[in-house]
């Protein structure tokens, strides 16, 4: 149970200007990828992770790994609003021995596990429901992946075990924004058809707009969609959302907003 | 090394039931009394070793202390990067177990020769390496690796290597175990199954009267306590069943040259690169490569 319960719109909103400001002032990369992820962010953060700020460790906890760190300042974001941390911690982001590194780390209060490099989170959270099954507890793991990251060969070898071993403990959630680093998933490894791939190898598949969140809170609450398979989220996704002259861009990938363009951007979602 | 290896982890783990093992479809007649006795905390994760080292950690942070066991450089280098990220940066109680270290798969080749693998684990922080020299000392470093779960890297040869002790001895990370008794000035000083090596040497009239040691446990961090073992002695030679780039001599002499002990002459031998790729058995290449 999510002890939170509260406005998931109003959470990813404080997410977005808090990424963009941390990103800013960090002149950090990777504000497109943040961006994406919001609304899966905050739909689990504010409504269906089992989840408790003032106790981050919690034995009964459910776990949430995002395997592609680099979009790290969204899951900050949202843990500092939340209350896991003070919001003036975020200041620190990317500064010298700050612990908010420009990758996800696990030595900030709430992050599991440190990432940076794709393709480690899904095997990582394999283990984890792995255990939970042997130790029979009933929290849950999930997984937040990138698509241009599903390149990795590590991810498939999971998604075999977790189906092998019948994880239905395991999400598996792909924020499917259709860009990657260069150019579009779609130009450089191409992953379609991926809701058959994934079917394929065992898992419960489920599409979905990644903003829709009536939509991501029914079918995340609703978990496991087939007892015993692990579940596979493809969350369709704009990389840059809510900021219109970063949405669809490869550019934001890598820039920094400067003060004006922060300026036109939270003007931006104060108006959405 | 690995009926040593199965039969301590047995015993092990009756007494700890955090214990699990892992294996990366390899193991046929060695890790059955694990399996048969401890299903619940037995998993063949296939040849998949990136994703069972990803998942070892996964269980790991859960509160298992996990065994993965495969050959050669399957559970070393094919998943380096989940050990250094996954395992050794979150200081996770996992130890990757390889069987047939330096060149004990000898025919079947350069996939298979595991003379690389210290360089990888002896760069990472937070990794211990375990390099026992008898099965006696697989059994006092799996005892240690339990007692102080973290990282871990433990190194088997194969199989029959004699023992050298009568029991497990007492050993701790960085120490010299004394294996034979002979000059202590005079040292030959040799981590890992080539311990059979060094005390073949020993016999002979080139090597005659140097004491022989053992180094089982050994890493990064103890690097600069190795000054003080090198401040009493004049000449030490390092044997090992790995490359020299990289290697256990290199360890010692780097806190040599690091902690300024220039009064010990330190020879390392280790393994040519003309073992690369040569076929032969285990002996025959010893012996190519300089050992």
């Amino acid at each position: 149970m999510n002890i939170l319960n509260i406005d998931s719109s109003d959470l990813a909103r404080r997410m977005r200007a808090q990424a963009l400001q941390m990103v800013h002032r960090a002149k950090a990369s990777h504000i497109g990828s943040a961006l994406s992820i919001c609304d899966i962010v905050a739909v689990l953060y504010a409504k269906t992770l089992k989840l408790d700020p003032r106790d981050p460790t919690a034995p009964g906890r459910d776990r949430f790994i995002l395997s592609k760190g680099h979009a790290c300042v969204a899951v900050y974001a949202a843990l500092a609003e939340t209350g896991f941390f003070p919001r003036e911690d975020l200041l620190n982001y990317g500064q010298d021995h700050s612990v908010l590194m420009n990758h996800i780390s696990h030595k900030v209060a709430g992050v599991e596990f440190s990432t940076g490099s794709l393709g480690h989170g899904l095997p990582f959270g394999t283990g984890k429901s792995l255990a939970a099954k042997r130790l029979k507890q009933d929290w849950r793991t999930v997984v937040l992946l990138s698509d241009g990251e599903l390149g990795e060969g590590s991810n498939w070898e999971a998604m075999m075990f977790a189906a092998h071993h019948e994880l239905d403990n395991l999400v598996a959630i792909v924020d499917y924004n259709k860009l990657q680093s260069l150019t579009t998933v779609d130009k450089t490894l191409r992953v379609e058809p991926l809701a058959d791939k994934a079917r394929a190898f065992g898992w419960a598949v489920r599409e979905v707009d990644g903003h829709d969140h009536a939509a991501l809170q029914s079918l995340l609450s609703q978990v496991p969609w087939e007892t015993g398979k692990p579940s596979f989220l493809i969350a369709h996704t704009t990389k840059g959302k809510g900021v219109g002259f970063m949405e669809n861009s490869v550019e934001w990938h890598y820039k920094s907003p400067s003060a004006d363009q922060l300026a036109l951007a939270l003007g931006e979602l104060n108006h959405a | 090394m690995r009926n040593a290896f199965i039969e301590e982890l047995v015993t092990l783990a009756r007494q700890h039931p955090q214990i699990a093992l892992i294996v990366g479809d390899l193991g046929y007649s060695v890790i059955e009394p694990f399996a048969d006795e401890f299903p619940d905390r037995f998993i063949n994760a296939g040849v998949a070793e990136q994703n069972m080292t990803g998942l070892a950690a996964g269980m790991a942070s859960e509160g298992y202390h996990v065994f993965t066991y495969s050959i050669a450089n399957f559970p070393t280098f094919r998943c380096a990067e989940q050990i250094r990220n996954d395992v050794a940066y979150h200081k996770l109680p996992v130890t990757v177990v390889s069987v047939g270290g330096g060149l004990a798969y000898g025919a079947l080749g350069y996939s298979h020769h595991a003379v690389q693998d210290y360089a990888l684990m002896r760069t990472l922080p937070n990794m211990l390496i375990a390099a026992p020299g008898d099965p006696m000392e697989v059994r006092a470093c799996m005892r240690y690796l339990v007692e102080h779960p973290g990282p871990s890297y433990l190194r088997l040869g194969k199989a029959g290597e004699p023992n050298f002790h009568d029991a497990p001895p007492e050993i701790a990370p960085g120490r010299w175990l004394r294996i034979r008794d002979g000059k202590e000035k005079f040292v030959l000083l040799s981590t890992g199954a080539c311990l059979q090596i060094a005390m073949e040497w020993s016999m002979t009239t080139e090597h005659a009267n140097r004491a022989v040691y053992s180094v089982p446990l050994w890493s990064m961090a103890d690097k600069a306590a190795q000054a003080e073992n090198l401040r009493a002695r004049e000449h030490v030679i390092t044997i090992e069943d790995h490359l020299h780039d990289g290697g256990f001599g290199s360890w010692l002499l780097e806190a040599k040259a690091l902690y300024q002990e220039h009064d010990c002459i330190v020879h390392s031998v280790a393994l040519t690169p003309e073992v690369c790729g040569t076929v032969g058995s285990q002996s025959t290449l010893n012996k190519l490569g300089g050992l």
